[in-house]
């Protein structure tokens, strides 16, 4: 792996959230600055902030994106105990040619009276809902029923967990044979007061969330949590962010017929690293859900994926080298020269970081300057180039090939 | 058999700081977003940079060149996708060989481009960059044909030798060049690399081209004459195994072990003692082991010693004898001191025929899953997975398709190829496929479009159903209300269907025109797919036979949208205006029956009018016209039913 390009965000305060649109074409940001940016990517891949604005009054934590279904719509939450919800409005055409973008705020969800912590849309098929928990220990559940007037949300469910609210996950599952599920994690610290991960799920008949499991196991902290995409399978992953990173597996115990109750769901541990050392603050899945990201107080940010017989390995990480780039501004492109430097590149394909690594871990990284001369190209590849400077590369590879070519392949012709 | 080695991961280094701050990042479809922040509310405080990393995965896809290689290996993996089950084992044989072969070419062809670009670039960093592709491919494409030899062409003894000293000339190619060096020289058999020539001539088995090169120097040394001539017939004697030919394998045993005793008798008699090099040639061929091992520096590999070892020692090595012969070779080439490389593992992996061994050292080795995926997929096919005891078997060519597949889904362009590669997972292929595709961004019509296809194809209805709402919704933000219809037709969207179509009757009242009229006059039974659509369709109806004088026409169906209620009530002053001109023609339209029901439908609008009462806040303009154009129907209605009356009434003569 390696930094394509770096973007100045120019935020003037510390950024909470970066959040990419459903198809990675937009991004958005959120900081303690009380503004979100919204950034959109060109087709030669460089990042362009379209719109800034001050949103809230106080810091804004998670900023999420809704499905492109509903349109270009954003939502924010807030240490100014609200959540908000914003639509972009296609402007004049002179605005489009600047490059900009106007968004506009739809509504001002106040029903909090504590820091909002967390904000997630529910998956699509449920329509247009939005999610929010906060520090006073109640998630809320709202619905916009008219899709083409966002100014319009109605509170459906609010749902006190008793303890103070992190982070909420919904199960992204849009099989019929689950009932609509999220899981929130509550950062409280003390132990007794029992397991920080509650289940709860839909119920038809009462129309009503119900909490259908607490993970007893995890009574520390929980400072994020992520259902993995369902590829199909019956039970249910859950990545957890405390004191270490954990990932649960639940798997629905068979109903009995007449039982109107929530799932009872058998609680597996698949896996569990505490080589952050201290809390992880954030896990989330790729889109297939083969890789998991987390990031700890060890200041790492580590993947981890699980080979096909199911075993979860950290696989990378990615770690600030001490040299923040100060004085970054003006245009992002400027930067992409700097750190894409093909020296580091090509020590890491040669390191396997790209495909072995998430397959196996190496027997053996293989390190600078080793006797790496089998995968050299054949001496009659290379002209002799003795005035030519020692490359600072794991393959000495002379940089001025001959234009001799390869053998051909007899064998091969003819069919 | 898996055996759990923990190692470091690797690292990437990320421009931030690194002590009390935290990384925070967001997973992108190709990449992830790395960022400084502080998770702890209350705790450490100081500046964070706010700046925003975008690591990528892997760069590979990103080649010119390389997409090439994607591109040409997609053709042959779905033609051996389609090889029938059923074909008898031996043509299957041949048909897995020469696909190999065609990986292997594509390779090649690969290799020679990016040795071109390597040599034309002016950018050194870039000429560097396609130098260590090469150098990958020429390992991966080296590894494959060992594979192909031992694993998919299954050579027995006797072949097995000639195959694996094909192999060893094709990968060792640099005598070539030595040698036309020495040959456009002015006096080749002086020239220093001369004897380097012959003996890697001989090293590799190329005897007539070995004797071809001694004649020149034997023209030279007229008094060592006969010397020459004794290396000359022993080079031409030595017998080859010919496959399918008449002699068996032990006749040619017995007729090589003549010519073996033959050679060591020269060297008992010391028949080259004169001569320093001639008599390494002639033990060279007694295959010496010592002599051997002398020309490390001309046999440049172990692998190479391997083969020229098995060809002046055992010519006649069975398969299963290799992995004893591989692992002495490679002890006894390489330095007590130096560890074997990732490829001497992967090479003497294969000899050892442990496949599984092979795909897992190159996974970690090679910096692509292309190779890996590929290779397993056509090993899995020869069914060489399960009968090597393998019990995951297809579960490992699934999660190496998976994974390369879903890298090329990141590219642009290239994420097409992978739905192919998707459809041939039978376990999560699909379920891949869709997370995958419905995140290809939907830049133009003609993109979605093209999605569109590939997910109809597989009748995979939610993904058609979301394309076409995001489609819609992006359409009618940008008041293309005629895009936007026909998006939201073809995602069977009722709601919003009806959503748009109140937009297009909004317009019309507003302009009096409809926009989009070929779409809405070429809806047909899409109509139907909203009420408010069918009247929409229809009510275009309604315009069309007026603007063609079909007036009766016309004017049975502008009724007929009200008794039917197909129009909605609040459109019915509309309709009833538009009825005014059909009135005031000078013949009579409207029968008196149906002059009756329009007075109904007019009765039945203004009494819920003004059942709505004074909570209306209507001004007294609006109130006013109002109210005049009601006159103004009763008055045309009344006229009109008199006149129809009378007409009726009246016996045509």
């Amino acid at each position: 792996m390696f930094v394509a390009r770096s973007i100045a965000a120019d935020h003037k305060d510390l950024i909470h959230d970066v959040s990419y649109d459903f198809h990675g074409r937009r991004m958005a940001t959120c900081s303690s600055d009380q503004s979100v940016k919204v950034w959109d990517k060109t087709e030669n891949g460089e990042w362009h902030c379209t719109a800034s604005w001050k949103t809230h009054s106080g810091s804004v934590w998670r900023v999420t994106w809704a499905h492109p279904e509903f349109g270009q719509v954003l939502a924010s939450c807030s240490f100014d105990r609200t959540a908000a919800v914003w639509e972009e409005i296609v402007g004049e055409s002179n605005d489009k040619q600047r490059g900009l973008s106007h968004w506009i705020k739809r509504t001002t969800l106040v029903d909090s009276r504590t820091s909002v912590t967390d904000v997630k849309f529910a998956p699509k098929h449920m329509g247009l809902m939005l999610t929010t928990c906060s520090a006073d220990g109640v998630v809320r559940i709202y619905e916009a029923p008219d899709v083409m007037n966002l100014s319009q949300w109605s509170l459906q469910h609010e749902i006190s967990c008793k303890l103070s609210c992190s982070c909420i996950s919904w199960n992204p599952s849009s099989s019929r044979a689950h009932p609509p599920m999220f899981a929130v994690g509550s950062d409280d610290n003390n132990v007794s007061c029992g397991g920080k991960v509650q289940i709860y799920e839909y119920n038809e008949n009462t129309r009503k969330y119900s909490k259908a499991e607490t993970l007893m196991t995890v009574t520390d902290a929980v400072h994020d949590i992520a259902f993995a995409p369902n590829l199909g399978r019956s039970f249910h992953v859950l990545a957890i962010a405390t004191k270490d990173v954990r990932i649960f597996k639940l798997v629905p115990m068979r109903k009995e017929s007449t039982s109107t109750g929530p799932t009872m769901f058998e609680v597996q541990i698949v896996a569990q690293f505490d080589n952050h050392n201290s809390q992880v603050w954030r896990v989330s899945w790729n889109i297939t859900s083969t890789l998991l990201a987390s990031s700890g107080d060890d200041g790492c940010v580590r993947l981890w994926k699980a080979n096909y017989m199911d075993n979860w390995k950290c696989t990378g990480i990615l770690k600030g080298d001490g040299s923040p780039l100060t004085g970054l501004s003006g245009q992002p492109t400027a930067m992409s020269t700097m750190m894409g430097s093909s020296v580091q590149t090509s020590q890491n394909a040669i390191n396997g970081m790209s495909a072995g690594r998430y397959f196996f871990p190496p027997l053996e990284p293989p390190t600078v300057g080793t006797r790496y001369g089998h995968l050299l190209p054949p001496s009659s590849l290379i002209e002799h180039c003795e005035a030519e400077p020692v490359q600072p590369q794991p393959l000495a590879l002379p940089h001025r090939l001959s234009s001799k070519t390869l053998l051909s392949l007899p064998e091969a012709e003819g069919q | 058999m898996m055996e759990e080695v923990d190692v470091e991961p690797a690292v990437t280094n990320i421009p931030a700081a690194n002590a009390g701050k935290h990384l925070g990042f967001a997973w992108g479809p190709g990449d992830i977003l790395v960022y400084e922040t502080l998770y702890k509310s209350a705790g450490a405080k100081g500046p964070c940079s706010s700046a925003i990393h975008e690591v990528r995965k892997d760069e590979d896809i990103y080649s010119p060149i390389l997409r090439k290689l994607f591109n040409e290996s997609h053709h042959i993996f779905v033609g051996l996708q389609t090889i029938r089950e059923d074909l008898p084992s031996k043509n299957k044989k041949s048909q897995f060989v020469s696909i190999s072969k065609n990986y292997r070419s594509v390779i090649r062809a690969c290799m020679e481009e990016l040795q071109q670009a390597a040599v034309s670039t002016k950018d050194s960093e870039v000429a560097t960059q396609y130098g260590n592709q090469v150098s990958i491919l020429l390992a991966i494409e080296l590894i494959w044909n060992l594979c192909e030899v031992l694993f998919i062409d299954v050579a027995h003894a006797g072949v097995l030798l000639l195959q694996l000293l094909d192999w060893v000339r094709l990968h060792k190619a640099d005598v070539d060049e030595k040698a036309s060096e020495v040959l456009q020289s002015e006096s080749p058999a002086e020239h220093r690399n001369y004897w380097d020539v012959v003996v890697s001539y001989v090293l590799q088995g190329r005897l007539e081209e070995a004797r071809q090169m001694l004649i020149k120097q034997a023209t030279l040394q007229p008094a060592a004459r006969n010397m020459y001539k004794l290396m000359d017939s022993l080079l031409s004697k030595m017998p080859f195994y010919t496959p399918g030919g008449i002699q068996t394998l032990t006749e040619f045993e017995v007729k090589w072990r003549h010519w073996h005793d033959e050679v060591d008798r020269c060297l008992q008699d010391n028949s080259f003692a004169s001569n320093q090099h001639l008599e390494f040639i002639c033990k060279i061929l007694v295959g010496d082991e010592d002599t051997l091992l002398a020309h490390k520096d001309l046999l440049g590999t172990w692998y190479h010693f391997l083969v020229t070892r098995l060809l002046f020692c055992h010519p006649t090595v069975k398969p299963t004898e290799l992995h004893y012969y591989a692992q002495s070779c490679m002890t006894m080439f390489l330095d007590s001191r130096s560890v074997p490389e990732p490829l001497d593992n992967i090479l003497l992996a294969a000899f050892e025929f442990d496949i599984h061994q092979v795909i897992k050292d190159c996974s970690i080795a090679l910096n692509n899953w292309w190779f890996v995926a590929h290779l397993t997929d056509l090993l899995d096919h020869c069914h060489l997975l399960q009968s090597h005891n393998l019990h995951f078997g297809s579960n490992l060519r699934e999660f190496l398709l998976l994974e390369y597949a879903s890298g090329l889904f990141t590219h642009n362009s290239l994420w097409q190829l992978a739905v192919d590669y998707f459809d041939h997972c039978p376990e999560f292929g699909r379920v891949y496929l869709e997370l995958q595709i419905e995140r290809v961004p939907l830049d133009t019509e003609h993109k979605a479009l093209k999605v569109l296809r590939i997910c109809e194809k597989r009748q995979m209805s939610e993904q058609v159903r979301s394309i076409c709402k995001i489609m819609a919704m992006r359409a009618l933000r940008n008041n293309r209300l005629g895009s936007a219809l026909s998006w939201s037709i073809r995602a069977k969207d009722a709601a919003f269907a009806t959503l748009i179509s109140e937009r297009f009757l909004q317009d019309y009242c507003a302009r009096g025109t409809f926009s989009d009229l070929d779409l809405i006059d070429n809806l047909g039974p899409a109509m139907l797919l909203s009420d408010r659509l069918t009247f929409l369709g229809k009510y275009r109806e309604f315009h069309k036979l007026y603007g063609e004088n079909r007036f009766r026409e016309a004017a049975k169906l502008l009724l007929s949208l009200m008794t039917a209620k197909i129009a909605p009530r609040s459109f019915w002053m509309t309709l009833l205006t538009d009825a005014l001109p059909l009135l005031e023609q000078k013949e009579v339209i409207f029968s008196a029956d149906q002059t009756h029901e329009l007075m109904f439908c007019l009765e039945e609008l203004t009494s819920s009018l003004s059942n709505t009462g004074p909570g209306t806040d209507r001004t007294m303009q609006e109130e006013d016209i109002e109210t005049t154009k009601v006159e103004l129907l009763r008055l045309a209605l009344a006229r009109n039913l008199a006149m129809a009356i009378v007409k009726e009434g009246t016996v045509e003569s």
